[in-house]
């Protein structure tokens, strides 16, 4: 079985350069069906309204955090299953054990390289 | 009827009250004046300890003066009106100059990605994903600049803090009309629960400890 590589991924950060690296190292792995949001709201938001295989997020955002994302999307009885991967400066244990209680799917600390990206697009996919 | 020591002391007491109320923030050397002009009218009736008691209370009256015109002579006011201020200056312009950089980098990127693209669907694969793994490199690279500027606005953040508490010290030191002006310290922004920004590299966990502390759940 092969991943898709067609489905929507929504890249969520509030820094713009970081949204536009994101996307570039996803297209390089096959994935160009990628959409942006500048925070958590307006994240959930395209969410609600669209259907996603794929969330990678940043943690630092404002006024709704990555992790206030990753607990509505967990709460949504509709996106609950939707595979989310938190990729942050954040590297404290507490983070890390908060994101995984919240129900992260993978955890990518920043600076990170495409290598790590595409490991763990591949393990959260089921595709390892 | 005489007072009972009692009720001088209360008496006493409230009077104080009264003159704290009109006067909440005596000027040390008004105070030693004060005390100096006292001095000259009680000379004779004082006994000799309490002479020497309203000369060290003069004393330090004259001691704190000396140490606010110190304070006033170094021109601390200096660091919240140039130094903090252009530190912050600098500081932005650094963040948006990086930021200006990254994306002329990134874009020049994605024109060589277009161009891998083209070579890709040619004869020279090898050549594409020569040009591909570089511009993977470049954008690992570009990177650095979320970072720097998260650790940029910790430092902003920190200036700040010090340029309030420095201004609460020259209201309290210096120049006594800035006083009303300057009210209570300002509280310090509530830091967010769980957002600490970037570690130094020294105490940071890199992603293989986070990829086993992810797996010590399972």
């Amino acid at each position: 079985m092969t991943m898709d590589k067609s489905m929507n991924v929504l890249i969520v950060d509030d820094y713009k350069t970081m949204l536009r690296i994101i996307r570039n190292l996803l297209k390089q792995i096959d994935f160009n069906n990628v959409e942006e949001a500048t925070d958590g709201g307006e994240a959930l938001s395209k969410l609600r309204a669209g259907s996603f295989g794929l969330v990678i997020s940043d943690w630092n955002m404002q006024p709704m955090t990555g992790l206030q994302l990753l607990q509505e999307v967990r709460a949504d009885a509709r996106l609950k299953t939707t595979p989310f991967i938190m990729i942050t400066a954040e590297s404290k244990t507490e983070n890390v054990v908060a994101a995984k209680q919240a129900g992260v799917s993978n955890y990518i600390v920043k600076p990170f390289n495409a290598e790590t990206l595409r490991d763990k697009i591949e393990k959260v996919l089921g595709h390892a | 009827m005489p007072d009972t020591p009692l009720a001088g002391e209360a008496a006493l007491r409230a009077r104080l009250d009264r003159i704290r109320t009109r006067h909440p923030d005596p000027a040390p050397e008004a105070v030693a004046e004060v005390v100096r002009a006292v001095l000259a009218t009680l000379e004779g009736d004082l006994t000799a300890t309490e002479t020497a008691l309203l000369g060290e209370v003069a004393e330090l009256g004259r001691t704190i003066a000396a140490a606010k015109a110190e304070i006033a002579a170094l021109r601390v006011q200096d660091i919240n009106v140039n130094h903090i201020p252009s530190a912050t200056d600098e500081l932005d312009a650094i963040v948006a100059h990086t930021a200006e950089a990254t994306e002329s980098i990134l874009e020049t990127c994605e024109t060589l990605d277009r161009v891998a693209g083209k070579l890709a669907v040619e004869t020279q694969r090898e050549l594409s994903a020569q040009l591909q793994d570089a511009t993977t490199r470049i954008y690992e690279a570009c990177s650095f600049q979320d970072i720097t500027g998260q650790r940029i606005t910790k430092v902003v953040a920190t200036l700040k803090t010090i340029e309030a508490k420095v201004a609460h010290i020259i209201a309290a030191f210096g120049d006594r009309r800035r006083d009303a002006e300057s009210g209570p310290l300002p509280e310090e922004p509530p830091v967010e629960e769980l957002l600490h920004g970037p570690q130094l590299p020294a105490n940071a966990m890199d992603q293989t400890d986070i990829d086993k502390l992810l797996a010590s759940f399972d």
